[in-house]
């Protein structure tokens, strides 16, 4: 494994923590158009540092969980922009083959997922706080004052993607390189964890948003069949 | 292209209808992507409607344009792809000069059902269901950019036009949106989707098991269960939105044996 200088961390990590800041901006404030769903940032991040197909890996492992966090109104929930971007390059940026990859890459996105949810409610908080300051004008119309508060608060949450990102990748990249390289469980079992957790909060998810609708159950075992059929004949 | 001119002529009358020009709606249109860029939990998107109305109020009489601001800048709560219908039919109603006290009760009125019915149709029916179809594309074998762009073209295809249609139903009707919103495709739209959602689940679940994991059918198998029996769990003791927590947990747990070991 080559030896990561604090130099060449900087310069790999600066550039995709501007990929974590779009993507962290998308989940709420702009444009919403869905890239800081896991699936996508990921494989971004992955494609970033010239990986795409382990980024898309841990990205439809991060997708199936994100099943259970839908960005349902004022609700508290992951935000997967930046999990999603830290994910990929610590996924991607492991050696090709090695077994912890995927527990670890795992592990540091939900870990970053915790930290940029509680990120997110700072910054509806900071918010407020704008708008309080900026009542008055508020109060009499004043348009500057409608655009200022909406620019300070879509600001605001780039920086804070980017940070989000910034940090986390800081400090977990090294650590998720030092863990894969004493990693001891083989590559199958260990993907086997991984994905018995992943399809279990996605199957749960799937449950809670469908089961009201006549005949889901029935319909997911239909899609089960037709599933276990496709594979069988592989 | 409406004149210029002869709309602000418009504008200026109170309590004739005022056209609106296609620049004014397009740069509403494209604000609403940032709806919800001040979003904070005393006004909700209450200053983002105020900023995506703007540029439909531009030609008002600055008294009559001021009086608009600060009256859509207050609470307002909506489904952020519906908030279109918000912007368009209260954009409406201050144009067309309506009693202040009505624009308000109505405005009160409809962050219920906008918040609910996007809710319902986006959160819980099209965003789950186009994540699905982009699994199982996963699932089936397709690579980084046939997965991501299947993702973003079927979920965007649908975003846009929803936002797009919310502003001209807005727009067109005015205070009076109630029928629009009684649509099929709000009613019985999330059953559907829940229904396509369930047999695609089903699908994929061996499938992208198989994928992840690589070959080895009878671990496929074992996995599969587990999925199936911590999903009973999840679904039956796990309150919502805590799965992902647990999964955290455990695969802690995991990384120190794996270390350790």
């Amino acid at each position: 494994m080559c030896k990561l200088t604090l130099e060449s961390l900087l310069f790999a990590i600066l550039p995709v923590s501007l990929l974590g800041a779009v993507a962290g901006l998308d989940m709420v404030s702009f444009p919403q158009i869905m890239l800081s769903r896991p699936l996508v940032s990921a494989t971004l991040a992955g494609a970033f540092i010239g990986r795409p197909g382990a980024g898309l890996l841990i990205g439809a492992v991060l997708e199936l969980i994100a099943l259970e966090t839908l960005p349902f109104g004022a609700s508290r929930y992951a935000e997967w922009g930046s999990a999603g971007v830290v994910g990929g390059v610590v996924m991607a940026g492991q050696p090709i083959g090695a077994a912890g990859a995927l527990p670890v890459a795992m592990f540091v996105a939900l870990a970053t997922a915790v930290f940029s949810s509680r990120s997110m409610v700072w910054v509806r908080n900071w918010n407020a706080h704008q708008a309080r300051r900026l009542r008055t004008e508020l109060d009499v119309g004043s348009p500057t004052a409608v655009d200022s508060l909406q620019l300070r608060g879509l600001t605001m949450d780039m920086i804070r993607g980017f940070s989000v990102t910034f940090i986390a990748l800081l400090i977990l990249f090294p650590l998720s390189r030092r863990i894969v390289a004493i990693w001891g469980v083989d590559a199958v079992h260990s993907r086997a964890v991984v994905t018995a957790l992943a399809a279990t909060v996605a199957a749960g998810a799937i449950w809670t948003l469908t089961h009201r609708a006549a005949r889901a159950g029935w319909l997911f075992v239909l899609g089960l069949g037709a599933g276990t059929a496709l594979l069988l004949l592989q | 292209m409406t004149n210029p001119q002869s709309t602000q002529r418009a504008r200026n009358e109170v309590g004739t209808p005022a056209p609106v020009s296609s620049w004014a709606v397009g740069a509403s249109f494209l604000r609403l992507f940032a709806v919800q860029g001040s979003w904070n939990y005393e006004t909700m998107i209450g200053n983002g409607i105020a900023f995506c109305m703007k540029p439909l109020l531009r030609g008002l009489p600055e008294e009559r344009y001021r009086a608009a601001l600060a009256r859509q800048g207050r609470y307002f709560n909506a489904h952020p792809y519906l908030a279109g219908i918000a912007v368009g039919s209260l954009a409406r109603g201050e144009l067309d000069g309506e009693d202040p006290v009505r624009i308000d009760r109505y405005r009160t009125a409809l962050c219920g059902p906008l918040g609910s019915v996007g809710d319902q149709l986006v959160w819980a029916g099209w965003l789950p269901l186009c994540s699905l179809m982009a699994l199982t594309a996963f699932a089936l074998g397709a690579g980084p950019l046939v997965v991501v762009c299947i993702f973003l073209g079927a979920y965007n295809a649908g975003h846009i036009a929803l936002r797009a249609w919310g502003l001209r139903v807005g727009l067109r009707r005015g205070m009076r949106v109630a029928p629009a919103l009684s649509n099929p495709l709000f009613r019985d739209g999330p059953a559907v989707l829940a229904r396509v959602s369930a047999v695609l689940a089903g699908l994929i679940l061996p499938l992208a098991l198989q994928r992840i994991i690589g070959p080895g059918r009878v671990l496929a198998g074992g996995v599969a269960v587990v999925a199936v029996v911590g999903a009973v769990i999840l679904a039956r003791f796990g309150a919502r939105a805590t799965g992902w927590r647990a999964a955290l947990a455990l695969l802690s747990i995991f990384v120190l044996y794996s270390v350790a070991h």
